[in-house]
């Protein structure tokens, strides 16, 4: 079903209809709002406007010390909030100049594997709700409570950790922490298989999905599209591998790049599919990381006062929705002169409206389930 | 035969008006068919519950209770629920929006229902138990049921909201074509069996052999009615209408209370008239499955009779029902244009091609 | 870090990049030539902007830093821009089409004009809101639309 044979030649003079998606709305993954202009059912431009969550982090983290500007990372992308603070930890140590132990280290990556995990699977969830899928939904939040009671056991929270602190993290792994993440992982794997033979290769999620707001290399990269977003377009581009920070360095694991195996290269299909293997991809760190990872103090390194030295930096993460950047500049204080957050969903949202132009309504609701967004971290 | 006739017998032995015999002889029925809509729906909103919560890992309804049965660990679990939800329902505040044109808005639902009802009163529940017996039956029932797009045109034009008429020009669409396959499968039978009366095509087929089994073209235009006519209930995966995901509810957004009760009981009777359909046109009607091939014709001393003939029709909708819930909670939708790809493009040619193989194979055979 | 050759070449742009060894930021003198500048970056195949911030100097400046990226040689560079408040910046979104959304952004929070943008308005605040937030001399407006924002939280923090 290619785009041009949308559109309408037959010279009638008719008049866009313009329909507002407005900010609640079922699948518009948070308050989002599109102001769709439409020729009946074919999309001629998208316009979305955003900022119903801003919450002024930027200007709350100005008052701020270091160390408590961490809980409110968290609270910008709630789907992935061991990243965020992860990011931001990085981009502070970065200013400090300290050397952290291995242990906390593995156990900061141990952490953001098994955020990914959670964050990809539930995307697959509302992905195939968007597509009117019903079941898997259910599927994921069940197999996703489990990985949540890990974190509860970890940190005392469900959702928002405030776990990876600049210097360390606040609390070590408790005693069954490492067999129980161990038994999950064995009953999680086969569950994958489940979900693969209901969605991957229905014949109907293929129609729905395959060849479907493709996203051209280069218009990718020059939207700032970064994730798996940007690897279903076929470009290999993951910090973890190409700037490695942390200990991905020791780690062995694959990238996976959409090949357009069901349509085109960069369709819906394929950042389905990225995300879907790159869960494998995090199961296989993950009990690489539980073999390497040494014994130590975790609080051996904590400064008892977070003073990073004058000057800016701007750190790189890889976090599961694209590429966090944390701009920090510093004058010395105990409080930060400006942190800026680049959220990876931000750049992303903003090709929705190249990518989705000439399509139909349900296509923009699968383009815009496609895209993964949380609106959290694009109003901050 | 029918219900009607046996009432018009049974009243005409008292000495009263020819009108209000009518009358009586009319509304009696009218009311049975009310009762059993409303039973059918209240046990299909509650196996549709459970099976689709059994299909997702989880319970379902489990805490109300029906005078003081509050059921098992699983099964049977929240018995009264639906009861419940329907006293709920009634009890709501009826919102019509400002702008919204009133009439046709309160009338639109009544529309639907009527075009459902009226379809019951020529589909048979068993071999006596019918409460119009029409000799053009099956004709019947394709007419009526064409008059429930009138009813869900009119619900998403006056609920004045943009992603009601979405709803509702999608259903009208998706319906009328439907529509078309429903009828060119719907004309074996009679090609078949040579008449359009319930009770000869089932006879056939307790004499012969069940309609799914007479020829691999039966066999394949039984699903394709069994498709089409899930595509005609608005169930996914040809749910476009009321896509929760993408249009809210779509042209039933506006409606509350008990109008939107109205709606659903309309569907789930949809959903009990096209699977009782396809039992007796394709499947054999009231016959046990003893009559698949009719091996020894005659009389089945133990499987037959009438209430046994209403056991078999029953439960051959009730599977077919539940294949449709099945489907609801495994496939995703399919969008607007691949739906109408389906219909006009794949189902119609095969369903003409049907027709003639059918013709070709009743002169040979 | 860049190494010595890509600094000289794009030094050798303009003869008013400067380049800081300690920081390793490069920075321009006038804004004016930025757009000409930012165009033989790109041809430099630097095509992934990553990051716009804004920042506000108190010494009655403002800046914006531009972090850039090649995604074939890896290499990442940063450029920053000093200028007085009401100095109109060009932007660069015909170039980098990021550039569009965090150009709104810099707009609306720190109050930096960009010229040739097709789309300026507000992208997180609603756009009737007064003052741009980020600045360290902003101050809270008292009312909203007739509503009252309270300044004492001592009720609620």
């Amino acid at each position: 079903m290619s785009k041009e044979n949308l559109t309408d030649k037959s010279g009638i003079n008719t008049e866009d209809m313009i329909l507002n998606m407005g900010p609640q709305h079922p699948s518009t993954h948070g308050v989002l709002r599109l102001k769709i202009h439409t020729d009946g059912e074919v999309v001629s431009k998208i316009e979305p406007i955003i900022g119903y969550l801003h919450r002024c982090f930027e200007k709350h983290s100005e008052n701020l010390p270091y160390e408590q500007v961490v809980p409110f990372t968290d609270r910008c992308d709630y789907l992935s909030s061991m990243h965020m603070s992860h990011g931001y930890s990085i981009a502070v140590e970065k200013l400090l100049d300290i050397e952290l132990p291995e242990r906390v280290e593995y156990i900061r990556v141990i952490v953001s594997e098994l955020q990914r995990i959670a964050s990809h699977a539930f995307f697959i969830g509302v992905f195939g709700l968007d597509v009117g899928a019903i079941t898997p939904f259910t599927w994921v939040f069940r197999d996703r409570e489990r990985i949540v009671d890990l974190f509860e056991t970890l940190t005392g929270a469900r959702l928002l950790y405030n776990y990876v602190w600049p210097g360390g993290v606040s609390h070590d792994l408790p005693d069954k922490f490492v067999s129980r993440t161990l038994e999950f992982l064995d009953y999680f794997e086969p569950q994958l298989i489940e979900i693969d033979e209901l969605l991957t290769t229905n014949k109907i999620f293929i129609e729905r999905t395959a060849d479907i707001g493709v996203l051209d290399k280069d218009v990718a990269i020059n939207y700032g599209v970064t994730g798996p977003s940007l690897r279903a377009s076929g470009i290999e581009f993951d910090l973890r591998k190409n700037e490695p920070y942390s200990v991905y360095d020791k780690l062995d694991f694959d990238v996976p790049v959409g090949k357009g195996e069901m349509g085109t290269v960069g369709d819906c299909w394929d950042r389905y599919i990225v995300r879907f293997l790159e869960i494998k991809e995090s199961i296989k760190i993950l009990r690489q990381c539980f073999k390497l990872i040494p014994k130590g103090d975790v609080h051996a390194a904590l400064p008892k006062k977070v003073r990073p030295r004058k000057g800016s930096v701007y750190s790189r993460f890889e976090s599961s929705r694209g590429e966090l950047g944390y701009y920090i500049i510093s004058d010395g204080k105990n409080v930060p002169t400006r942190v800026k957050m680049r959220s990876p969903a931000f750049s992303n949202l903003s090709a929705l409206a190249q990518v989705s132009e000439g399509w139909m309504i349900s296509d923009v609701i699968t383009i815009l389930g496609s895209l993964d967004i949380v609106l959290g971290e694009i109003d901050r | 035969m029918s219900f009607v006739d046996t009432m018009l017998s049974a009243l005409s032995s008292f000495e009263m008006n020819y009108t209000v015999l009518l009358l009586i002889a009319v509304t009696i029925p009218g009311l049975i068919i009310f009762l059993i809509m409303t039973v059918n729906a209240i046990v299909m909103v509650y196996m549709e519950r459970k099976i689709s919560a059994f299909m997702q890992d989880r319970l379902g309804p489990m805490e109300v209770g029906l005078f003081g049965f509050k059921g098992g660990k699983r099964f049977w679990g929240g018995i009264g629920q639906t009861i419940a939800d329907a006293i709920k329902l009634l009890a709501k505040e009826d919102i019509i929006p400002k702008n919204a044109d009133r009439f046709m808005m309160m009338l639109a639902p009544f529309i639907i229902f009527i075009a459902s009802f009226l379809t019951f009163v020529g589909v048979p529940l068993s071999e006596n138990f019918l409460i119009s017996n029409f000799n053009i039956g099956i004709l019947y029932i394709l007419a009526m049921s064409s008059v429930g797009v009138i009813g869900i045109i009119l619900a998403g034009w006056s609920s004045n909201n943009k992603w009601s008429l979405y709803g509702a020009m999608r259903a009208a669409a998706q319906i009328i074509s439907y529509e078309i396959p429903i009828a060119l499968t719907l004309l074996l039978p009679v090609i078949i069996s040579g008449g359009l009366d319930v009770h000869t095509i089932v006879d056939w087929q307790l004499q012969n052999r069940w309609l799914i089994l007479h020829s691999p073209f039966t066999f394949i235009a039984f699903f394709i009615f069994f498709i089409s006519g899930i595509a005609e209930t608005n169930r996914t995966p040809f749910d476009i209408p009321e896509a929760e995901s993408e249009l809210v509810a779509g042209w039933m957004t506006e409606y509350s209370g008990f109008r939107w009760s109205l709606f659903f009981l309309s569907e789930y009777t949809n959903m009990l008239i096209i699977s009782l359909v396809a039992s007796f046109v394709f499947l054999g009607g009231w016959g046990s499955p003893l009559t698949i091939i009719n091996l020894i014709p005659g009389d089945y001393m133990y499987l037959d009779g009438p209430v046994w003939g209403l056991f078999w029709l029953l439960f051959k909708a009730i599977v077919l029902i539940f294949i449709m819930m099945w489907f609801r909670w495994t496939f995703p939708r399919l969008r607007v244009d691949q739906l109408m790809y389906l219909c006009w493009k794949v189902f119609i040619p095969f369903a003409i091609f049907n027709m003639l193989a059918v013709g070709i194979w009743e002169v040979l055979f | 870090m860049p190494e010595k050759t890509l600094i000289d070449s794009i030094k050798s742009i303009d003869d008013s990049i400067a380049y800081d060894d300690e920081t390793k930021i490069f920075s321009i003198g006038e804004v004016d030539k930025w757009f000409e500048i930012a165009t033989e970056i790109k041809n430099l195949n630097f095509d992934y902007l990553m990051c716009i911030t804004s920042i506000d100097l108190e010494n009655d400046q403002l800046a914006l830093a531009y972090n850039l990226h090649s995604t074939e040689t890896k290499k990442s560079i940063e450029f920053n821009l000093v200028f007085p408040k009401d100095a109109q910046i060009p932007s660069i979104e015909s170039l980098w089409k990021t550039a569009d959304w965090h150009e709104r952004e810099a707009y609306d929070m720190m109050g930096i004009k960009f010229v040739n943008h097709p789309d300026m308005k507000r992208i997180l605040l609603p756009h009737d809101w007064e003052g741009h937030p980020l600045r360290k001399n902003y101050v809270v407006a008292d009312y909203y639309h007739g509503m009252y924002i309270p300044k004492d939280k001592t009720e609620w923090e």
